[in-house]
C-alpha cells in the first residue's frame, strides 16, 4: 500500500484507502514526539521548502517541526521577505525553487489552485497548506486522526461543523474527508455564510446551531475569518456570538461528553466560549499535536519512490 | 524498478517444526540467564513483527525459569532503514511501543532471522535514540549467514546454511496460525 500520487493538493482526489494509510502512518509517527531525542533519520538529505504567501503560525511551524523530526533540511520562505514582494510571479518563484532541487514544497497561497500550478510544473512533491477558500487537506487529515484517536473509529460518527462554511477551506476539505470515511456531516451557520449549493458537499445544512449539534459526536467550530469576507455578511460579532457561538449553555444541550474541535486560531468569546475551548472535552490542543504527526506521515509517504528520477 | 521476471516461490524444506522452535527458545532463555547471571536489568525488544512474538515467548520462559518479569517492547526499524529513497516506495511505518526506559538496561534485541545484518544495524541506531543501554545483545531464531555488516548474534535458535537465492520464512502461531520455519526457493518460470 502506498500513496498513488506525487502531490497532496486536495482531499477530493484522495481515495479512502489512502486516507487510512496516512492516518495509520501518522499514528506510528506519534511515538517520536514522546521521545527525549525527537529525531529519526528517514528523510536525511531531503529538502523541504515552506512557501507561505499568507500568514500562518501553526501550519508553518507544524510542517517545519515535522520535517526536522524526520531529519529533512527545512527552509521557510514568507512573502514579506522574498522576491515575491518584488513582483516575481508564482511560476518564476517555483522555477527558482526547483533549481535548488527541493524534494517537497509546502505552499499556502490566497488563490485557489495555486498549488496545482506548481505541482504541474515542478518535480518536487507539492503539499497544499491552504489555497484561498478552496482546500486545506492536511487540516482535514489531522482532524480525522484526532477523532479516531479519541473515539476509536470514524465510520458512522456524526460531526456538526458550525460557522462560516462558505469561506472555509477547513470545512471544504473536512466535509469531503469525513464523507470518504463514512461519517455523517451537518453544517450550520448564518444564511450569508452558507454555500449556495450545500447539497453538493454531501452535508445536511441548517441555520439552527442547536439542531445541528443535538446528537452529534463531534462539534467543530470554525473561525470567523474577517479577512475573507466583505463587511456586509455579518452585521455584528456580538450577534453572531449570541446566535452561533458555542457557549457552555449550548454544549449542555448537546450529547454528554461531545467532543469539541476548532482549527485555530481561536476568537475567544466570538465563535467559542473560553470555558468550552479549555474544557475537558476540548480536543483543540490534540489537533495541534496530531498536525505534526500527519505532516510527518505525508512527508514520509510522498518522498518515497517517485522522486528517484535524475 | 527492477525488471519484472515471473518468479515462482516454492517450499524447499522445513527446517524447524513447532517442537524444535519450542526447544530452541527454551535453550536460548537458559543461555540468556547464564550469560547475564540472572535476569536483573534485562529487557527484551522485539523487532516488528515476528521478533515481538518471539520476545514475548522468551519473556514467558524467563519467568518460568527465573520467576522474574522481563518487560517486552516492540521496535519498528522502518525509519532507520539504509535503503529508504533507494528502492521504490517507502515501506509502511508501524508502531514502536516501548513503555519502559532502556537507560542503563541490558537490552536483548529479538528477531526471527539474521541475514545481512542491516536490520540489526538499523535496530541499534533506533535503540540509541531511545536511550543509552548498558549493553545490547542479539537473539535470533534462525541465523542464515551472508552477513554484509560486522554483526553477530549472541543467541541463535538454529544455524541454517542457505543460498542467497533462497528465503527463510518463519511462521508463528500469533501471526500465521502455525509454528514452523521453512526454506523457500525462487525459480524463474521460463527455465
Amino acid at each position: 500500500m502506498a500513496l498513488k500520487r506525487k502531490d497532496l493538493l486536495t482531499i477530493r482526489e484522495l481515495e479512502s484507502d489512502e486516507i487510512h494509510l496516512i492516518l495509520d502512518t501518522a499514528d506510528s509517527m506519534k511515538e517520536i514526539a514522546s521521545r527525549d531525542i525527537k529525531k529519526v533519520p528517514a528523510l536525511r538529505g531531503k529538502t523541504l521548502i515552506n512557501l507561505f504567501y499568507e500568514p500562518s503560525t501553526r501550519t508553518r511551524t507544524s510542517f517545519e517541526i515535522a520535517g526536522k523530526w524526520l531529519s529533512a533540511d527545512v527552509i521557510n520562505i514568507s512573502t514579506t521577505v522574498s522576491s515575491v514582494t518584488k513582483g516575481e510571479s508564482l511560476l518564476d518563484t517555483g522555477k527558482t525553487l526547483q533549481a535548488m532541487r527541493p524534494d517537497v514544497v509546502v505552499i499556502r497561497h490566497p488563490v485557489p489552485g495555486a498549488p496545482k500550478i506548481l505541482a504541474d510544473r515542478l518535480q518536487a512533491s507539492i503539499i497544499n497548506a491552504g489555497d484561498g477558500a478552496h482546500e486545506h487537506p492536511t487540516q482535514a487529515l489531522l482532524d480525522l486522526l484526532t477523532i479516531r484517536e479519541r473515539l476509536g473509529r470514524l465510520k458512522g460518527l456524526t460531526v456538526a461543523i458550525v460557522g462560516d462554511i462558505s469561506h472555509s477551506r477547513v470545512a471544504r476539505s473536512g466535509i469531503q474527508a469525513m464523507r470518504k470515511v463514512g461519517m455523517d456531516v451537518r453544517v450550520a451557520g448564518p444564511p450569508t455564510l452558507l454555500p449556495r449549493h450545500p447539497e453538493e458537499l454531501g452535508a445536511q445544512v441548517t441555520t439552527d446551531v442547536e439542531a445541528a449539534i443535538a446528537d452529534a459526536d463531534v462539534i467543530m467550530m470554525l473561525r470567523i475569518q474577517r479577512e475573507r469576507q466583505g463587511p456586509t455578511l455579518l452585521p455584528s460579532l456580538r450577534e453572531y456570538s449570541r446566535l452561533f457561538g458555542l457557549t457552555v449553555e449550548r454544549v449542555k444541550k448537546a450529547r454528554e461528553g461531545v467532543l469539541i474541535m476548532h482549527p485555530g486560531p481561536l476568537n475567544r468569546g466570538v465563535e467559542i466560549a473560553p470555558e468550552v475551548a479549555d474544557g475537558p472535552y476540548s480536543l483543540i490542543l490534540d489537533q495541534v499535536t496530531n498536525g505534526v504527526a500527519i505532516r510527518m506521515a505525508l512527508l514520509y509517504l510522498l518522498t518515497g519512490g517517485h522522486a528517484a528520477t535524475n | 524498478m527492477p525488471t519484472e521476471v515471473t518468479m515462482k516461490v516454492s517450499e524447499k524444506a522445513q527446517i524447524m517444526d513447532a517442537a524444535a522452535i519450542q526447544r530452541a527458545l527454551t535453550r536460548v532463555a537458559h543461555e540468556i540467564i547464564e550469560k547475564n547471571k540472572g535476569t536483573a536489568d534485562l529487557v527484551l525488544i522485539g523487532l516488528r513483527s515476528r521478533g515481538v512474538d518471539l520476545a514475548r515467548r522468551l519473556s514467558q520462559r524467563l519467568k518460568e525459569i527465573d520467576g522474574a518479569h522481563v518487560p517486552v517492547g516492540a521496535l519498528d526499524i522502518t525509519l532507520y532503514r539504509d535503503d529508504l529513497g533507494r528502492t521504490g516506495r517507502h515501506p509502511t511505518v508501524r508502531k514502536t511501543e516501548i513503555t519502559f526506559s532502556i537507560e542503563n538496561k541490558k537490552v536483548i534485541l529479538v528477531d526471527d532471522v539474521l541475514y545481512t545484518g542491516r536490520t540489526t544495524r538499523a535496530a541499534m541506531d533506533g535503540l540509541m535514540d531511545l536511550g543509552r543501554p548498558r549493553v545490547i545483545q542479539l537473539a535470533v531464531l534462525v541465523d542464515r549467514g551472508h552477513r554484509e555488516l560486522p554483526i553477530r548474534a549472541d543467541y541463535v535458535g538454529k544455524n541454517v546454511p542457505t543460498a542467497k537465492t533462497e528465503q527463510v520464512q518463519v511462521m508463528l502461531q500469533e501471526e500465521d496460525g502455525v509454528d514452523r520455519v521453512v526454506i523457500m526457493e525462487s525459480t524463474t518460470d521460463d527455465q
